[in-house]
């Protein structure tokens, strides 16, 4: 019996962490206890709440009160305030831009209005650290169905009725996955959940891990009866210690309560799970790679068919899937097959998480159906672009996915659209970028990463990437030739089309969909030696205009590397020859007296 | 462990119970006023004595309802919020049970919370003797 009045729902997500959320929670307990409530008043730490730009997060229940940017001297005035006379505190709460009035309740804010909750529909309602917490929530309930009253036929027919294909970034349908693993000839069989999530920017499975572990062992559990395994893999990347360090108790929990281990709810099933830690190698994405690190070789990819479903793990045949999809399996396996396929498009079914990044003002985790338009998630989630600046592309698919500009804001995101536009789903990065962004710039940016992380085995890729990076680099270095666009565009096709895997196989996206829709930025690059969004350091020059120079010195003072002469109130004059572009001048000038071009 | 349906259900009910509050469940919600004046004029037993209440009705309808849907539909959820408005009252509190309107009863003692309890929470009958008023300020 729960005697307490209020929930303190504390975000303890990676981002909160970071912004300090366990001073926040250890300075409520010490007021709470200072006041005498513990008895009245439970904290409760959860997984993260998505709003990760305003941490850190505080969620009052049952009255669903928003607090955010918190900090510990605000602790004493909001108990005061709130939990003592039960009085709120706007000035804590969330104030839509350009308004004067907070938003107390965290549904009525806009960035949670729009969402819809699948994979994420335990953020931050439970603490992802008691299992009891899940089981309350309908946990484990649709993996003892699976087990005890469905045939593992029956459990792959309502996965492919319903529609789900691989979160990862491949969009295979997960039911014919498991059905070709479950047809495969042999005993031994494995699971793997994928959570190697190596995209710069993407932290969706990371969030979802930490959020919601149950529901990633859960979901595991029903792949393995249905394709017929004994044994899985939680692959997480040593990088992500919260995400590790949850994960590897909630197991010991559910193997504690017998819902790991041998014949699980009586049903003659037995499963185990073990969680391995990634080194943080990007190709691992890559399922064949990711199965080569777990048997301790150099992750690699493997040249396909076979397919891992065939031969995979130690040969044996393998389904992998990654953590989104894996947690949208206990929700179908539920609510039914309909109820899931009646969200999203004809062939996008279901919700896609996405990491909202870059220049956006509420960056954050987002949960979102298929179909919503770009426009929707950049704008009325996202926020819109901080500081005055406008839109100008928006990447979707991580490192490897396409830049898709303003004129296609109000393409519905779906597996198709996406394609068709020349960018991937990919596992959810989003990255919006604004009118400061060279594209070229950012396309030498995520083909530096991606060659950076090829592994070298075979020549398009290896080879491929590195020469498109240096014709990138040429061209944002003012070196560019004619024809440097279309031999671009020649390697792109051959790298795609001749990679192993699918490392190779995306990595010019960003290359080619730049290319595509800000082919004049290439061109003034390399005809006009002019870098438009002003970015490139070789193509500008930062100049002082002596009708605005006050001579306040500010930027002699900032220069790195003394190359601004002047004296006071005397008009400053930079040395071209010593400039190094950094742009400090140009930052620190409160009279707009430093001009780049 | 061996787990069985019969546990699981077993551990959902009792963790459930710690979670209504979360998601605003429930047949009644009782808030009580704890402004300055409501604290200085006692709230704070009138607080305990409808928690205590709500605690041992919430007991004997876990213990009674046949599923989950039950339990839910007749949890009583006890929170707090600030000053009412009319401190000469406090200590105040309103009671909302699902459907019906608001009634702010005021110049609150732990015997007439007991009685509040049975006839308006658990019953759906306000106390008309103890009532301030029915319903709610408007809000623009």
């Amino acid at each position: 019996m729960s005697p307490y009045r209020l929930h303190l729902m504390v975000c303890t997500g990676t981002g909160c962490v970071s912004n300090k959320s366990l001073k926040i929670k250890a300075a409520l307990e010490r007021e709470i206890a200072a006041r005498g409530m513990e008895r009245e008043i439970q904290i409760v730490t959860t997984g993260c709440n998505g709003f990760c730009a305003n941490g850190p997060i505080v969620v009052v229940k049952p009255d669903d009160i928003f607090y955010q940017f918190l900090s510990e001297e605000d602790v004493p005035r909001l108990v005061e305030e709130h939990f003592v006379k039960g009085r709120s505190v706007p000035s804590l709460m969330y104030t839509p831009p350009g308004e004067t009035a907070a938003i107390p309740r965290m549904q009525d804010i806009p960035f949670f209005a729009k969402q819809r909750l699948v994979a994420l529909a335990n953020k931050g309602i439970i603490d992802p650290e008691n299992i009891d917490e899940y089981i309350a929530r309908d946990g484990y309930r649709a993996m003892a169905r699976a087990l005890l009253e469905m045939t593992p036929e029956a459990i792959i027919a309502e996965v492919k009725a319903a529609g789900l294909r691989g979160r990862g970034g491949g969009g295979f349908p997960t039911g014919v996955k498991w059905e070709l693993c479950r047809a495969s000839p042999g005993d031994e069989k494995y699971v793997i959940c994928n959570g190697d999530e190596g995209d710069p920017g993407a932290f969706m499975d990371r969030s979802i891990v930490e959020s919601d572990p149950h529901a990633v062992i859960e979901g595991l559990v029903i792949g393995a009866r249905a394709i017929g395994a004994g044994e899985g893999f939680i692959y997480i990347r040593n990088e992500y210690p919260l995400a590790v360090s949850r994960m590897t108790r909630a197991l010991e929990q559910a193997e504690a309560y017998g819902l790991l281990g041998d014949d699980i709810f009586g049903s003659g099933f037995s499963f185990r799970i073990t969680v391995n830690r990634g080194a943080g190698a990007f190709v691992c994405g890559e399922e064949t790679s990711l199965m080569n690190s777990l048997e301790g070789v150099l992750p690699e990819p493997r040249v396909r068919p076979p397919y891992p479903v065939v031969s995979g793990y130690r040969g044996k045949p393998t389904n992998i899937n990654n953590v989104e999809t894996w947690v949208n399996v206990p929700s179908i396996v539920r609510n039914g097959a309909a109820w899931y396929a009646g969200i999203g498009t004809a062939s996008s079914k279901g919700t896609k998480v996405f990491s909202l990044v870059g220049k956006i003002r509420n960056t954050g985790l987002v949960e979102v159906p298929m179909g919503i338009t770009l426009r929707e998630i950049v704008h009325d989630i996202g926020g819109g672009i901080p500081g005055g600046k406008r839109f100008k592309a928006v990447q979707t698919g991580g490192p490897s996915g396409g830049c898709l500009p303003a004129e296609m804001l109000d393409l519905p995101v779906d597996y198709e659209s996406l394609t068709k536009a020349g960018s991937i789903m990919g596992s959810g990065g989003l990255i919006v970028m604004d009118e400061d962004t060279c594209m070229v710039e950012v396309a030498r940016y995520f083909l530096s990463f991606t060659q950076d992380e090829s592994c070298g085995k075979c020549t398009p890729c290896r080879e491929g990437t590195r020469h498109m990076r240096a014709i990138l680099e040429d061209i944002t270095k003012g070196k560019g030739r004619e024809g440097d666009i279309e031999l671009l565009e020649e390697m792109a096709r051959l790298v795609k089309d001749t990679s192993l895997c699918g490392l190779g196989g995306t990595a010019p996206n960003p290359v080619l969909t730049t290319i595509r829709y800000f082919r004049h930025e290439y061109e003034a690059h390399i005809r006009d030696r002019r870098c438009p969004a002003r970015v490139c350091k070789d193509l500008i020059t930062f100049t002082i205009l002596p009708d605005k120079c006050t001579g306040c010195m500010a930027c002699a003072k900032n220069c790195p590397v003394n190359c601004i002469a002047g004296e006071r109130k005397k008009v400053h004059v930079i040395d071209q020859s010593l400039c190094i572009k950094c742009g400090n001048c140009h930052s620190v000038c409160k009279f707009a007296a430093v001009r780049v071009e | 462990m061996k787990m069985t349906m019969e546990e699981l259900d077993r551990i959902a009910e009792r963790q459930r119970a710690a979670t209504y509050l979360r998601e605003g469940a429930g047949h009644a919600k009782v808030t009580v006023h704890l402004g300055t004046c409501g604290i200085a004029a006692g709230a704070q037993p009138i607080l305990a004595a409808f928690l205590e209440k709500a605690n041992a009705a919430n007991a004997a309808t876990a213990a009674r309802a046949a599923d989950e849907e039950q339990r839910k539909a007749a949890w009583v959820l006890v929170t707090t919020s600030g000053c009412a408005g009319l401190c000469a009252r406090e200590p105040m509190a309103t009671v909302e049970v699902r459907g019906a309107v608001p009634v702010k009863y005021g110049d609150l003692t732990p015997e007439k919370v007991a009685r509040i309890f049975a006839e308006h929470v658990q019953g759906g009958r306000p106390v008309a003797e103890y009532a301030l008023v029915q319903g709610s300020e408007r809000i623009s």
